[in-house]
């Protein structure tokens, strides 16, 4: 076994597939992961970049805003300001990771480790992506928005469809479920409806209803095909108060076509499929990179790669890991790799070696030295806001000197409300994880009303968290986005969350 | 369970559709922001791939977001703590810069600023030249074909024995043979050599010898009448004389590099003629450029010397325009090419020169030319003395006369970098309506 794997930075396949195999028994045998058979693929710096500009997903429909980060991104790697991921990976099954070309190979044992073990276990095995993604179907799925885009530009005009993708994407973040499981979306059951339904309007055309006025024919031919999922338009009843605003004004606008709605259905599927991810930063970056720095050393441990790889290896983790201060030029926010990281190291650490003081914070598994079993336990049953609400320890705290201050709008000055002494640990640890629930920094906006025997005005409310307002720069445009895809008057009103409504 | 692909040799550029739908989406946006960088740019650079930076007006994707500095309370947890503990205040930043850059850790939003990417040098100068255009490339004698070129015209049954093609003749030649039957020259050595073998034999068959005999004769005639190479078969290649119109233009750059044209001045005029340049350069494949530079005598140069070398003495403009009619009438016959100029100068030239420049323009040049560009480049101050068109030095004053007379001839001043770029639209624009006016 300790044999070394390679000595220089250069790679090849055979290479690759050996590093693989080490990389995998550590992982599989020592670590006890479980993961989604992995594809890795090779790709040149490019097909990075191209991969990058759509949400690093390998298919994706066309829309100039992806062009726009195409455009900056490659401004930003051509002239070295920013260097590109190693790495892409993708949550479905097959796991795909993208390696660059240009990797050393400790660069692709790295990657290997970080991608295709990390992240893989993690998509897996935690419950929000074991619920509310479809590993299985996402790439069907993108294949499928891809070509039914590109179709309806074809058909009516890429400003059309432009149109509603803007208008999609400005509300993406408020396009989710965030309690009931999305219905599945599968490529084949809706390619076969959209055939069906395009079949059935093309037997039932009989240019004498043309003639007639309204829009009779046009219901009719829908709710020819109406099945749970599928309620278009006046009938279906509206459940309100509703969350997702894409899907109310999928199935209730009044104006918008079949094919828009289909765009829409698709863009709220996009974001469920991300959203999983944006709850699990931390978590999932952690996770990976614990991973790969647990890797990493076993292998070196074991003789099987070099002296200068893992000083090379160190060298770029430590720069990954890294946290630079509140005052620094280059803070950024709270990196997820540093925080993720020092939190589970930190959970090793208090496995294997506790303080009084870990004793005291973390009695179920301090000492024990089961912490890979409490890592996996935490991988698959949490997501940041919880993760860290559990458990951030008093030692990652102060290593990292965390403070934590508060902003009232009607004071001049911010107040520091705790920092990271006895008094304030706990208040910390709360008001941080408060920082990463979805629910506290995205704004809570919710469809409560559609008066649609009247004026058909459709009335919106922000429930205000901790009476902060939503900034009005783009409030005004987000809502003339949501008139386009009403049809009709579209108001947004805001509640205080103490506000009894 | 592994399982590798080498993808590097796949089709690159996947995003270009999307990079294409957002220029087209940004377009104006872009277009200005083109324009703007070219004012403060040195000419010898800007057409290189450079990155623009626009503002987000038409790009911004706009998502609904908290705004904490509008009201309400919330909390932050930064890293790195060095002094503070519990209790402490710190004043906020003046309203505007409220939050700086440290946002909560998972704020993904755009920021305001100004987007900046890099645009490729044929987008750039695509842009830059929309809707430029020298006034019309049109001449009366563009219209009555003057010229003609040989053309390939397939192939022809005569011709010159120097054009036939081979390659059609002896194909044809072969066709022909093998339909008309023609008889091998084997067939023939064969019943020859039979009818030898039957004459030597013992007894002679005689009735096999006649046929033999008859046989061979008949084939011989054949080969006669049905000969290797017949001239029906033969193919020329044709030519044909094709009418090409004449589409070549000259443009003749006239500079003063005299002493009176201090290095601002000569800075002006370079990126005057720098620009024009390239966008001549570009826009018409079968273009000549003559240099002209002067002082008191005028001569023509490469282009390396008209921008870069030095020289002084006096001014005498009219010795470019002396220069010039002596290039036309020597190398550009004016049936065939198309005349343009573009002069600078600071306006000074010697006293009753002026009167002479004008008589040269209305009697040799202009009538020769498509357009005739002047370009006077004054300080800053001068610009506001001479605000009005009508006022100016002799030389000014000498040419709006000529401008008077001739809708082709432009006068324009410039003072600096940035009155360049707004001039040579002008002066170029697609209609060139003021300019001629």
């Amino acid at each position: 076994m300790s044999q070394l794997l390679y000595t220089g930075s250069e790679w090849d396949f055979a290479l690759l597939r050996n590093v693989f195999s080490a990389i995998e028994d550590v992982a599989l045998n020592d670590l006890k992961l479980d993961v989604y058979p992995n594809q890795i693929e090779i790709i040149s710096s490019e097909q990075m970049l191209d991969a990058y500009s759509a949400h690093g997903m390998p298919l994706m429909y066309h829309h100039w805003s992806f062009g726009k980060i195409f455009a900056r991104e490659e401004a930003m790697y051509s002239k070295g300001w920013q260097a590109l991921a190693y790495e892409i990976v993708i949550n479905s099954n097959p796991c795909i990771a993208y390696l660059m070309e240009e990797n050393t190979a400790t660069m692709q044992a790295l990657v290997m480790a970080h991608a295709c073990f990390g992240h893989n276990h993690f998509f897996k095995n935690n419950y929000l992506f074991r619920q509310w993604t479809n590993a299985e179907a996402i790439l069907d799925y993108l294949a499928f928005a891809k070509k039914y885009v590109s179709a309806c530009e074809e058909k009516y005009g890429s400003d059309q469809v432009e149109m509603v993708l803007d208008a999609a994407h400005a509300i993406m973040e408020q396009g989710v479920f965030r309690y009931r499981r999305p219905p599945r979306p599968s490529r084949v059951q809706r390619e076969e409806r959209l055939r069906k339904r395009m079949q059935y309007e093309e037997q039932s055309f009989n240019d004498l209803w043309r003639t007639l006025p309204g829009q009779a024919r046009d219901m009719s031919a829908d709710l020819a095909f109406v099945d749970e999922d599928e309620a278009v338009g006046l009938q279906a009843p509206m459940n309100l108060p509703e969350e997702n605003l894409i899907y109310f004004l999928e199935k209730h606008s009044p104006v918008l076509k079949s094919w828009q709605r289909e765009i829409l259905r698709i863009v709220r599927n996009v974001a469920q499929y991300f959203y999983p991810q944006i709850q699990t930063k931390v978590m999932n970056e952690g996770c990976a990179t614990f991973v790969h720095h647990y890797i990493m050393n076993t292998l070196y441990d074991r003789g099987q790669i070099p002296e200068g790889a893992i000083l090379e290896f160190l060298h770029s983790h430590s720069s990954v890991v890294m946290q630079p201060g509140y005052d620094d030029s280059r803070y950024g926010g709270i990196n997820p790799y540093a925080l993720g990281f020092a939190m589970m190291s930190d959970i090793r650490r208090i496995s294997e070696d506790p303080k009084a003081e870990d004793l005291e914070w973390f009695p179920a598994f301090a000492g024990k030295g089961d912490w890979r079993d409490v890592l996996r336990h935490a991988w698959a049953n949490y997501r940041d806001e919880s993760f860290i609400q559990q458990y951030l320890s008093p030692k990652v705290m102060r290593d990292l000197r965390l403070f934590s201050i508060r902003d009232k709008t009607e004071e001049p000055a911010y107040t520091v409300s705790a920092i990271h002494n006895d008094a304030g640990y706990r208040k910390l640890r709360t008001s941080l994880a408060r920082l990463y629930d979805l629910s506290t920094h995205q704004p809570d906006v919710q469809v409560v009303g559609a008066n649609l025997a009247g004026d058909r005005t459709l009335l919106l409310r922000h429930t205000r968290h901790r009476g902060v307002p939503l900034a009005s720069g783009t409030r005004e445009a987000v809502l003339k986005h949501i008139r386009l895809l009403w049809g009709y008057d579209v108001t947004l009103e805001e509640l205080s969350d103490a506000d009894p409504s | 369970m592994v399982n590798f692909i080498d993808r590097r040799l796949n089709p690159k550029g996947k995003s270009l559709a999307n990079r294409q739908r957002f220029i087209r989406r940004a377009r104006a946006e872009i277009r200005e922001a083109v324009q703007k960088t070219l004012k403060d740019r040195s000419v010898a650079d800007f057409a290189k791939n450079q990155k623009i930076s626009i503002p987000t007006r038409g790009t911004k994707e706009p998502r609904l977001r908290h705004d904490p500095s509008a009201g309400g309370e919330h909390e932050r947890v930064l890293p790195g703590n060095k002094d503070f503990i519990e209790g402490d205040q710190i004043k906020k930043p003046r309203q505007g810069e409220a939050g700086g850059r440290g946002k909560d850790a998972s704020s993904s939003g755009e920021g305001e600023d100004d987007f900046s990417f890099s645009l490729s040098q044929d987008e750039i100068l695509d842009l830059f030249f929309e809707d430029l255009e020298l006034p019309d490339l049109v001449k009366t004698s563009l219209k009555d074909i003057s010229t003609t070129r040989w053309r390939r015209a397939g192939l022809t049954t005569s011709g010159s024995p120097n054009q036939v093609n081979l390659v059609r003749t002896m194909r044809n030649a072969f066709g022909r043979r093998l339909a008309m039957r023609r008889p091998k020259p084997e067939e023939i050595e064969a019943l020859k050599a039979e009818l030898a073998v039957c004459q030597l034999a013992e007894p002679v068959d005689g009735e096999r010898v006649r046929v033999l005999e008859e046989e061979i004769a008949r084939l011989e005639h054949r080969r006669k009448w049905v000969p290797f190479l017949d001239p029906v078969d033969v193919r020329y290649n044709a030519f044909e004389e094709q009418p090409t119109p004449t589409s070549r233009a000259v443009m003749f750059c006239l500079m003063d590099v005299s002493g009176s044209m201090g290095e601002r001045e000569k800075d002006l005029a370079k990126r005057f003629f720098m620009l024009l340049h390239l966008f001549l350069k570009r826009r018409y494949q079968r273009l000549d450029i003559v240099f002209i530079r002067h002082t008191h005598e005028a001569q023509e140069v490469d282009e390396q010397a008209f921008f870069y070398s030095r020289q002084s003495g006096g001014t005498i403009v009219s010795s470019a325009l002396e220069e010039m009619k002596r290039i036309v009438h020597e190398r550009y016959a004016t049936g065939e090419w198309n005349i343009y100029a573009a002069q600078a100068s600071d306006g000074y030239t010697q006293t009753g020169d002026a009167t002479r420049c004008v008589e040269m323009l209305n009697q040799d040049l202009m009538p020769i030319c498509q357009y005739f560009a002047y370009i006077e480049i004054l300080d800053e101050r001068e610009m506001e003395v001479f605000s009005s068109e009508e006022s100016g030095a002799e030389l000014w004053r000498a040419y709006r006369t000529v401008a008077r007379d001739w809708k082709n001839f432009a006068t324009k001043r410039i003072a600096k970098p940035q009155d360049i770029f707004p001039v040579f639209r002008e002066l170029f624009a697609r209609e060139g309506a003021e300019a001629r006016g």
